[in-house]
């Protein structure tokens, strides 16, 4: 039984973004002028400060960056900063696997977790 | 224009308090206030400039203005976390050295232990404005596993151990044992440490900082000022900030905003990581010290692990004695920001008035690290070092 997640604060930044995930879609920013994707995801480019920011659908695929599981909770989980196929690196959860066979560098793949009344997020879980 | 010389710590105290169900957050203000005015030699209404953070009652200084009924004609209320008052000494030398006081009041106190927090293993509440709020709680990232994420990767790219993270520890527990006031005074071995209970992997619990009540102060004077008193005198000589943060989603978590914040207060002081003799270095967890001795050139990059081990950082037996009132791993780690008593031990050193046990010899140089918020997200880090004349 996962544990209950708290729902995400949805903005008028960020309500395309969970929409999307809501029809099962990853979509990461990508802005038009400097070709980069950032996360977390922003109508600014903070790279280049642009506003030409588009929703892209991701491929899902990522590997994790690093990651802990937490043991002084009554259900076990594993936080992780997982690098996605397209360049950023995203914190996140992995999820639907043994925890204590997780390591850096393991192929992930995203699997949207159900929130608290709010919509789906996006967690990874090894491919 | 610089801080180097234009300030001085006149006056330092640490509440002895680590747990105080019967005082007010307010109140341990106005006590270690005092505390710190009578350690100068100086009155409350000799303060004219007054320094605090996210931890002083109500929003930005105005509250504990009131309460202390401060008249003030300099304020400053940033907040960095824990790395708060480090940066806040250094602001305040900034704001005497422009002139603009000449008796700075930093004060720091809170009571999460008598409020029952779960400071490191649940979530901290957050405002929902924060740009990053949506992304990040659902996740229910907290203060340990954070930290443990940081240490996870430092271990894959450095070969880092278990048992290099337990030496610092083991040396922050030798120097709590002279600390009547320490939480936890015992002195303990690295295994005691990699066999505590795991918090969050690879954290063990002995690889966290305590959870405490109280707090500190301190006071700032301008040079003239400071000659006419009579403690030690305590030369504010250099010092350096830096937020870092996760830049897009491009970014090394072995790194802490100590390498950005490390090389400015180097270069305003003229000094460099060989002539400090004594470090006091904000130690949440185990793996926060290694980071920062690295990048603020105590070794190289990825060397921490070996450089803390075998009691490198042990006062009298090591090459870098480090926080030796025992630190936030043993001594005291009020409102859960560790600055402040990182800059009080280091004057205490400076002054000669450390614990003879852990006193360094002929200390006339040392610095101050702290780093606030979460190293795993965005952090604030500030820089403090500091000259007896």
């Amino acid at each position: 039984m996962p544990r209950k997640l708290t729902p995400p604060v949805v903005t008028a930044e960020s309500k395309a973004f969970f929409d999307a995930a809501r029809a099962g879609k990853f979509m990461v920013p990508v802005c038009t002028a400097c070709g980069k994707t950032h996360w977390y995801p922003r109508a600014i480019c903070p790279f280049c400060t642009s506003d030409k920011v588009e929703w892209h659908a991701a491929s899902g695929r990522g590997t994790i960056y690093t990651f802990s599981v937490m043991r002084r909770v009554k259900e076990p989980y594993a936080i992780a900063h997982v690098t996605l196929a397209e360049g950023p690196t995203m914190l996140t959860n992995i999820v639907d696997c043994d925890l204590d066979t997780l390591a850096i560098g393991q192929a992930v793949r995203i699997v949207f977790q159900e929130t608290e009344n709010g919509p789906p997020v996006p967690m990874f879980k090894p491919v | 224009m610089t801080i180097k010389g234009k300030a001085y710590i006149a006056g330092v105290f640490e509440h002895p308090t680590r747990l105080a169900p019967d005082k007010s957050v307010a109140q341990l203000h106005a006590e270690v206030a005092l505390g710190a005015l009578a350690d100068a030699g100086l009155t409350r209404d000799d303060v004219d400039g007054y320094f605090c953070s996210g931890d002083a009652p109500g929003p930005g200084p105005a509250s504990m203005a009131e309460y202390m009924n401060l008249k003030l004609r300099n304020v400053d209320s940033t907040e960095i976390g824990g790395a708060s008052y480090t940066l806040l000494a250094a602001h305040a030398a900034e704001a005497i050295a422009l002139g603009k006081c000449d008796v700075a009041l930093v004060t720091l106190a809170g009571r999460p232990r008598s409020e029952g927090m779960a400071t490191g293993t649940a979530p901290r509440p957050r405002d929902p404005n924060q740009p990053e709020a949506g992304w990040e709680a659902p996740y229910a990232i907290t203060t340990a596993n954070g930290y443990a994420m940081c240490a996870m990767r430092h271990m894959y790219e450095y070969g880092t151990t278990s048992a290099q993270l337990a030496w610092v520890k083991v040396a922050a527990s030798h120097h709590a044992q002279h600390n009547p006031h320490a939480m936890l005074p015992e002195v303990v071995t690295v295994e005691d440490v990699v066999n505590s209970p795991l918090i969050a992997d690879p954290l063990h619990r002995l690889d966290c900082c305590v959870i405490s009540d109280g707090g500190g102060a301190l006071v700032i004077v301008r040079p003239e000022i400071a000659k006419k008193l009579k403690r030690p005198l305590v030369k504010i000589i250099g010092a350096g900030e830096a937020v870092k943060h996760l830049t897009g989603g491009t970014f090394d978590l072995t790194v802490s905003g100590a390498a950005r914040a490390g090389p400015m207060a180097f270069a305003e002081a003229g000094v460099s990581p060989a002539d400090i003799k004594y470090a006091s270095i904000y130690d949440s967890f185990t793996i926060t010290v290694i980071i920062q001795l690295e990048d603020l050139g105590f070794c190289a990059k990825g060397a921490g692990g070996k450089f803390v081990a075998d009691g490198n950082l042990i006062s009298g037996v090591g090459k870098l004695p480090f926080n030796t009132d025992g630190g936030g791993l043993c001594n005291n780690h009020p409102a859960n920001r560790g600055s402040m008593t990182k800059v009080i031990e280091a004057v205490r050193q400076l002054r000669g008035e450390a614990h003879p046990v852990v006193q360094v010899k002929n200390c006339d140089l040392a610095l101050a690290q702290g780093t606030g918020f979460q190293l795993a997200t965005r952090h604030g880090s500030a820089t403090l070092i500091m000259e007896r004349e």
